[in-house]
């Protein structure tokens, strides 16, 4: 099976000034790959996938993607931005535009795509996601389920080869979690390569290809999913595993 | 159900706001009574001495009114009403200043154009409005040509501009000219760029320290010091460029209060998609800055509006400058009254019309359902 890798991250170092966020983080994501990426607030696993399309800038290491390297240079950043896709905890939707402004606004802007075959793209995504009847609302007239669907259609409307969460589900109220789930779990059986950052363990357990569990800035372990559940070899992550199962 | 029984639903209904709002307790009948009392006496003091015993273009002996000793106040001790005339008599000096009169269709051009230079930028939802959108940027050469002159027309030199034309050339200029200034300045203000940064900190925090009245005189005295020599820009340009700097210093810092209310996230995710920092800016952070500035932008608005009758000072005859001459005027002398509730009917008409859009606007702008 030929693999080819997309994401390469080599001895990936961070600080916020005297904080030590990443600490030589090394990993390498094949493509259609889907990595769950859990461990407890503060141990820098948002950090790390924001890293990856350049929202936070690392101090050093190297991080290449698709065979760019992530530097100052603006050129490289927006090459990977049009093929990263991000879905954030916040949802982030653009509040002043409507759902389907929303979607076809960078499609329109950086892909320079007319606006009818914009809208066009916007809908087939909308429909993907289930919630076509919604175009014309304003994200504040939306439950937060609804809200982070339009998100990830807006991602996706962008046709990026790789998708990052960013915590998707943990804003949201418990009975709205599954339709965003669904909606990832159908992404990740088309074949997407994915970057999840989450606590959703059942979802790992569906879709992960990888685990990993990071603790203060470090990549703690790295195993496949019936490994890093049954098996767990490190203490840490035994006890954290512990308690978000069994709360 | 007939039409008697909504009357008296409705009737109800006035009756229970009544009851609930003005007289809920003694205390309460006691307050709406006497403020009851209160507002008509003002109110019919007011309504006679400007309506019902005020003298317009003749006094009450029918006679045409010519100078100040023909109001009927002068003839008769006793009456009070007010003595229009004067406006009247002085309304070319109101509206046009000392703008030869019978090149006064210029200048009555100019106002027509405005309306139909505003309305597109405005209003979003008007037909044409992409024409009214041209018109806009085409309207302030029109204005130009035709109040001061050229080729075809007579040349009117800016001293003899002055009343309504001054209040309303500086402030629609004005307010025109620094809008967009203060969106760099409040962009500029937050950049990462450390010298821009500190020139947009430097003029806006140096403009907004300096009293209105003192970057008159500045640019009055001062501007010509600063340009060569021969040239001498005439001096309501000179007050132009001080109430321009002026507005934007504040409307920049208006700007800058919605762009910090902007979460970080909507920064991330236009990031994220792919969107330049222009984009940004444009799609994203400032229609949403904007709205949530409109408030005290519309403040700064109607503060300068009203602000350029300062120009009085350096000797342009704005509305109150043209007032006070008026009153000056031996054969009208006297009639305080008549020329400040004018002067400040106009200043309010137009300071009332901006508060209400800016209401307007808000309620437009508005997404969410709460």
């Amino acid at each position: 099976m030929s693999t080819e890798q997309v994401i390469q991250l080599d001895k990936v170092n961070k600080w916020y000034d005297d904080f030590h966020v990443l600490k030589d983080i090394d990993l390498i994501v094949e493509k259609g790959q889907k990595i769950v990426i859990c461990g407890p607030s503060g141990s820098g696993k948002s950090t790390m996938i924001r890293c990856i399309n350049r929202l936070e800038a690392h101090q050093n290491g190297t991080i290449i993607v698709h065979g760019t390297e992530l530097t100052n240079d603006l050129k490289n950043i927006d090459i990977i931005r049009k093929n990263v896709g991000m879905v954030f905890q916040q949802f982030n939707l653009f509040p002043h535009l409507s759902v389907i402004d929303n979607i076809s606004l960078a499609p329109i802007w950086v892909k320079k795509m007319p606006k009818g075959e914009a809208e066009e793209v916007a809908m087939a995504y909308l429909e993907k996601v289930k919630i076509p009847e919604q175009a014309q609302k304003f994200p504040g007239q939306l439950s937060g389920g609804q809200q982070q669907r339009v998100a990830i259609a807006r991602s996706l409307a962008m046709n990026p080869d790789i998708m990052l969460f960013d915590e998707p589900t943990s804003a949201l109220d418990p009975e709205m979690i599954k339709e965003v789930l669904d909606v990832m779990i159908q992404l990740a059986e088309e074949g997407m390569t994915m970057l999840v950052v989450t606590h959703e363990m059942g979802f790992a357990k569906t879709v992960a290809d990888q685990m990993i569990f990071m603790d203060e800035g470090r990549i703690v372990e790295q195993a496949k999913p019936e490994d890093f559940f049954n098996n767990p070899k490190s203490d840490r992550t035994k006890l954290f595993l512990s308690q978000i199962l069994n709360h | 159900m007939t039409s008697l029984g909504i009357q008296n639903i409705s009737r109800n209904k006035y009756y229970n706001w009544i009851i609930k709002n003005l007289f809920s307790s003694w205390t309460n009948s006691l307050i709406t009574i006497v403020a009851l009392i209160f507002l008509y006496e003002i109110g019919s003091f007011f309504l006679n001495w400007a309506v019902f015993s005020a003298d317009f273009r003749v006094n009450f002996n029918g006679e045409a009114i010519v100078d100040r000793t023909y109001c009927s106040k002068n003839i008769m001790p006793g009456e009070y009403g007010a003595c229009w005339a004067i406006i009247y008599a002085r309304w070319n000096q109101f509206m046009y200043g000392l703008y030869p009169i019978e090149e006064a269709w210029r200048v009555n051009f100019v106002y027509a154009l405005l309306p139909l230079a505003i309305i597109g930028i405005l209003f979003d939802k008007i037909p044409f409005r992409k024409y009214f959108i041209y018109f806009t940027f085409i309207f302030p050469f029109i204005a130009y040509f035709m109040l001061y002159g050229g080729p075809g027309l007579s040349v009117v030199g800016t001293n003899k501009w002055g009343g309504l034309l001054v209040t309303l050339f500086l402030g629609v200029t004005g307010i025109g000219l620094a809008f967009p200034l203060s969106i760099i300045l409040a962009l500029g203000r937050r950049s990462k760029m450390p010298i821009i940064k500190s020139l947009c900190v430097v003029f806006i925090e140096f403009i907004r320290g300096v009293p209105l009245i003192t970057l008159l005189f500045t640019a009055n005295v001062m501007l010509p010091l600063f340009l060569p020599d021969g040239v001498n820009p005439d001096n309501l340009l000179r007050a132009l460029v001080a109430v321009t700097l002026f507005q934007s210093a504040y409307m920049a810092e208006a700007i800058r209060g919605g762009l910090q209310a902007i979460p970080k996230g909507q920064i991330e995710a236009a990031q994220s998609l792919g969107l330049n920092y222009w984009q940004t800016t444009r799609k994203i952070i400032l229609p949403q800055a904007l709205k949530i500035a409109i408030p005290p932008i519309v403040n700064t608005c109607i503060g300068l509006f009203k602000d350029t009758s300062l120009v009085l000072i350096i000797g342009l005859f704005d509305l109150l400058g043209i007032g006070r001459a008026a009153l000056a005027d031996m054969t009208w002398t006297k009639l305080y009254y008549e020329v400040y509730v004018f002067i400040s009917l106009v200043f309010f008409l137009f300071c009332f019309g901006m508060s209400r859009y800016s209401l307007y606007l808000e309620k437009k702008l508005k997404t969410d359902n709460s």
